[in-house]
């Protein structure tokens, strides 16, 4: 459609289990990031012809969910106040003028670096998931990140179970150096 | 596997095994052929250690993934987009 190389019909394979990892951390709610995935998914299709180019594919969908992501926060909480006065107004007034502080939710309340950590782990690990070749990966977020039965994955594949110890074994030994390189 | 019942296993299968353990599949005697094969292995020491690394890094809590299921859904929902455009 566009001049530049991009392809909706490969994000989902691509990009939906970065995107995914990158949303979870922020909102907690596996349904919300979910929708927040999606949403980010249709706002780019619409945007496509403004791509030019400049970033990768992954971090331009990445710029689009961080503004769903805010926009998410922004939406609860303007609810979260409403709900707040009522409560505020008919009793208890000592806290006054305190309430906005002390009743919104605050995004980056858990985020203690451990937590911050954690995130770049995740998206450290779905980085090197997402360079290996696309059979490795699937076999491996099926066997190792959803925790299928071998059985189910070899049927599911149509592949013998030495077949998938062999792909398994591929996959990890290029993870580890992957992270190594990276992360550690 | 020339050697059915060796304690002494060659490093392919060593390995093999290691993977196996990763996902608690492993049987008792293949995972005692493991750690024989651990005494004297420097190279398959270091494979077993980080791959342990790595399983733990995995199951921490960070690493969250997309069921089948859930990617489907998504994915159909933007074929109809593409092809509402």
């Amino acid at each position: 459609m566009s001049g530049h190389e991009i392809n909706p019909n490969d994000w989902i394979t691509k990009y939906a289990d970065y995107l995914f990892n990158y949303t979870i951390t922020r909102v907690k709610d596996r349904e919300t990031a979910q929708d927040l995935v999606q949403d980010t998914f249709f706002a780019g299709l619409k945007s496509m012809k403004n791509f030019k180019g400049e970033a990768s594919e992954r971090t331009w969908l990445v710029s689009i969910l961080k503004r769903k992501i805010i926009d998410h926060y922004r939406k609860i909480n303007s609810k979260k106040g409403q709900a707040e006065i009522k409560v505020n107004f008919s009793h208890d007034s000592e806290n006054e003028g305190s309430w906005l502080e002390q009743r919104v939710a605050d995004p980056y309340d858990r985020t203690a670096e451990d937590t911050i950590e954690n995130t770049e782990l995740g998206l450290a690990i779905h980085n090197c998931i997402g360079k290996l070749p696309e059979k490795q990966a699937q076999v491996f977020k099926m066997k190792t990140l959803l925790g299928h039965e071998t059985e189910a994955i070899c049927n599911e594949l149509d592949i013998t179970a030495s077949n998938l110890w062999v792909i398994i074994h591929r996959a990890r030994t290029a993870i580890a150096a992957c992270l190594e390189k990276n992360w550690f | 596997m020339s050697k059915k019942n060796g304690l002494i296993i060659p490093c392919d299968e060593a390995n093999h095994t290691c993977d196996k353990t990763q996902y608690r599949e492993a049987s008792l005697w293949e995972k005692i052929k493991l750690n024989i094969h651990l005494i004297y292995c420097r190279a398959c020491r270091k494979y077993t250690k980080n791959n342990s690394k790595l399983t733990k890094l995995v199951h921490s809590e960070a690493v969250e993934c997309l069921k089948t299921s859930e990617k489907k859904k998504m994915k159909s929902a933007l074929d109809n987009e593409i092809t509402g455009q």
